[in-house]
């Protein structure tokens, strides 16, 4: 690439407040440093103000290699929040820190887990799967069975139906994106299609809804459309190349692409099938949610179409004006991301964001966008399109029709769910970042 | 580049493929319902799978204060650990409120998860007959039913509850 005479030549805005065009994510890095001086003088001392030396480990022979790998000890922060340590008889969630990953895979010990009846501790030997009701055979399979059985590797998204609840707030809550978005995260699942099985068992033309349940203490259970069982529902045993994590419903779990995560049964013991739901606890109460005008939506199976920016995003400092990259996830229900927009001022103004490959139907895609900052204050946004047309709806729109609360909830409160509008960060002239309604 | 004789055994790969997955591994062992019966604890709406058994709300009241109050507070009011089991708003809003009352659709569901997960800490603890009297019980609370009235397989599902037709199926194309 010959070298251009303006080094911002080719640092086209895109939009307001600083959005620059996602070309410039290809460009080399002679362009940002020209980009980052012109932001902050005196950006360019530090690195070379110093002669260098050597850090202790470079000096000394480093420890053994352990079994089972862990993250650094300098990364003994990037860790779950999680909301009942004490084990007190309820139930416990675990939000994954959005804001301290990067790509779309979320490391399985970092998964968001939600457990209505704590974590069993299965032993794999002694667990078995059931299909029965109306079927033409009702079988039992074990897990040695089942590894038998071709598999089938997808990665996806599960997210919990009430994530990101706490936007359904009256007035912006303050708290990070692990706090607000972190109920959700992606993995590769390998497993057996339940497809297969159900066509061995022998599906009887009346069956039209299938009740899977769990062998955790409240036997969890939760109806589910025969179609999206006979369609692309999966029984994971394997997440990110390793078995499911205890979390996750070891030995096994059901996995509905795109569904509620609720439904993704874990610890899988039986699936039943029926001519109606069963209208269990979490399908008639937990998870039904209440309108303005006083009726509840029921059986909100999709997670639909969603974006969250992950960096810069609260909790975060921007040190200085300059170059900045605001990356963020999208993820849709209802196929793979099409395009996300980025705005820096509030909505007014809208670029296009790069998207990383691979771009997957139902899994998180990682977009980027380059930003010039100013140093002023602004407001980032995204939004998201899926190939089935959907768009992610903005906050007004979709409290419009969905509602919010009359006064300002704990952030770990519920008031409804499937919230999947747009999320503001306002960026101060300090750097600092929060979480604002725009 | 594909000549005939590759073509020829890429469709023989395929037609074998096509025969292995048409037959599929067959591992599964059969069961009978019978054997299944331990575990098929899925109760429906209408009253389907609902166990022999029954009870009324003033044996409800004694289990209730031995194995429920701890947790969901005295006469079902709540406390910090687990939710009330009467009172409440007469609508339950974006503010909170779902009650028993105001909210579930169906009593059968009471009994459903009463007997799947309650008490949190000691599950599978109660018998039929104590799951029953203690789905009586808070029904009688919420005066649903009378304090006199019995629950058991066939009475339980006829209870009507307030908010039955409250809601609406958000995607019934994908059912």
């Amino acid at each position: 690439m010959a070298l251009k005479r303006n080094p911002y030549a080719n640092l086209d805005p895109v939009a307001g407040n600083g959005l620059l065009h996602r070309r410039a994510l290809l460009r080399s890095g002679a362009i940002f440093a020209g980009a980052a001086a012109a932001g902050s003088a005196g950006s360019m001392t530090g690195a070379g103000a110093e002669s260098l030396k050597d850090g202790p480990w470079s000096l000394e022979a480093g420890s053994v290699i352990p079994a089972y790998g862990v993250p650094s000890r300098f990364e003994k922060d990037v860790i779950r929040a999680v909301d009942n340590p004490d084990n007190v008889p309820r139930n416990s969630r675990a939000r994954t820190p959005h804001h301290q990953l990067q790509g779309i895979i979320t490391p399985n010990p970092l998964h968001f887990t939600i457990c209505h009846g704590g974590i069993p501790d299965i032993d794999p030997a002694q667990h078995k799967l059931v299909i029965h009701g109306l079927v033409k055979q009702p079988l039992v399979f074990t897990l040695e069975e089942l590894a038998r059985y071709p598999h089938t590797s997808r990665i996806g998204f599960v997210e919990c139906g009430g994530n990101s609840a706490p936007l359904f707030s009256n007035e912006p809550i303050q708290a990070s994106v692990q706090a607000l978005h972190g109920l959700a995260s992606c993995a590769e699942w390998t497993g057996v299609l339940l497809s297969t099985l159900l066509e061995e068992a022998g599906v009887q033309p009346e069956a039209k809804w299938m009740i899977a349940e769990g062998a955790d203490a409240p036997r969890l259970s939760r109806s589910v459309p025969l179609a999206k069982g006979l369609d692309d529902a999966m029984i994971a045993l394997y997440q990110n190349g390793e078995r499911i994590n205890p979390g996750q419903g070891y030995p096994m779990r059901l996995w509905l692409p795109g569904y509620e995560g609720n439904m993704n049964v874990k610890y899988l013991r039986r699936i039943k099938l029926t001519t109606e739901p069963a209208m269990s606890y979490y399908e008639s109460r937990t998870y039904a949610q209440v309108l303005p005008n006083g009726k509840s939506y029921r059986f909100y199976f999709l997670q639909e179409v969603k974006s969250f920016i992950t960096h810069p995003s609260p909790g975060h400092q921007l040190r200085e004006p300059g170059y900045h990259e605001i990356s963020g996830v999208a993820y849709s229900g209802t196929g793979r991301i099409t395009k996300v927009m980025v705005s820096a001022d509030g909505g007014k103004s809208w670029g296009q964001a790069a998207l990383q490959d691979p771009v997957l139907p139902k899994a998180f895609t990682r977009f980027r966008m380059p930003w010039r900052w100013d140093g002023g204050p602004a407001v980032l946004q995204s939004r998201a399109w899926d190939e089935s047309g959907n768009m992610q709806p903005t906050r007004a729109e979709f409290v419009a029709v969905r509602g919010q609360t009359s006064r300002p909830p704990p952030v770990g409160a519920f008031p409804s769910q499937h919230f999947n509008a747009i999320t503001s960060w306002a960026v101060d002239q300090k750097g600092g970042v929060r979480h604002v309604y725009a | 580049m594909s000549t005939p004789k590759a073509l020829l055994v890429a469709t023989c790969v395929l037609l074998s493929v096509a025969a292995a997955s048409a037959q599929g591994p067959k591992l599964g062992r059969p069961v009978t319902e019978a054997d299944i019966a331990p575990w098929d604890i899925s109760i429906m709406p209408d009253g389907t799978g609902l166990p022999a058994g029954a009870g009324t709300a003033a044996q409800g009241a004694k289990l209730y204060a031995e194995r429920c109050s701890a947790c969901h507070g005295d006469n079902g009011k709540g406390s910090e650990h687990g939710a009330a089991m009467v009172g409440g708003p007469a609508r339950a809003s974006l503010d909170g409120g779902k009650t028993i009352k105001n909210y579930w659709p169906y009593a059968t569901t009471i009994f459903d998860f009463v007997r799947r997960a309650m008490p949190y800490s000691e599950p599978n603890s109660l018998s039929n007959d104590e799951v029953y009297a203690i789905t009586a019980y808070i029904l009688a609370l919420n005066e649903l039913i009378g304090q006199g009235d019995t629950m058991n397989a066939q009475t339980l599902p006829k209870v009507i509850m307030p908010n039955r037709d409250g809601f609406i199926v958000r995607f019934p194309d994908r059912i």
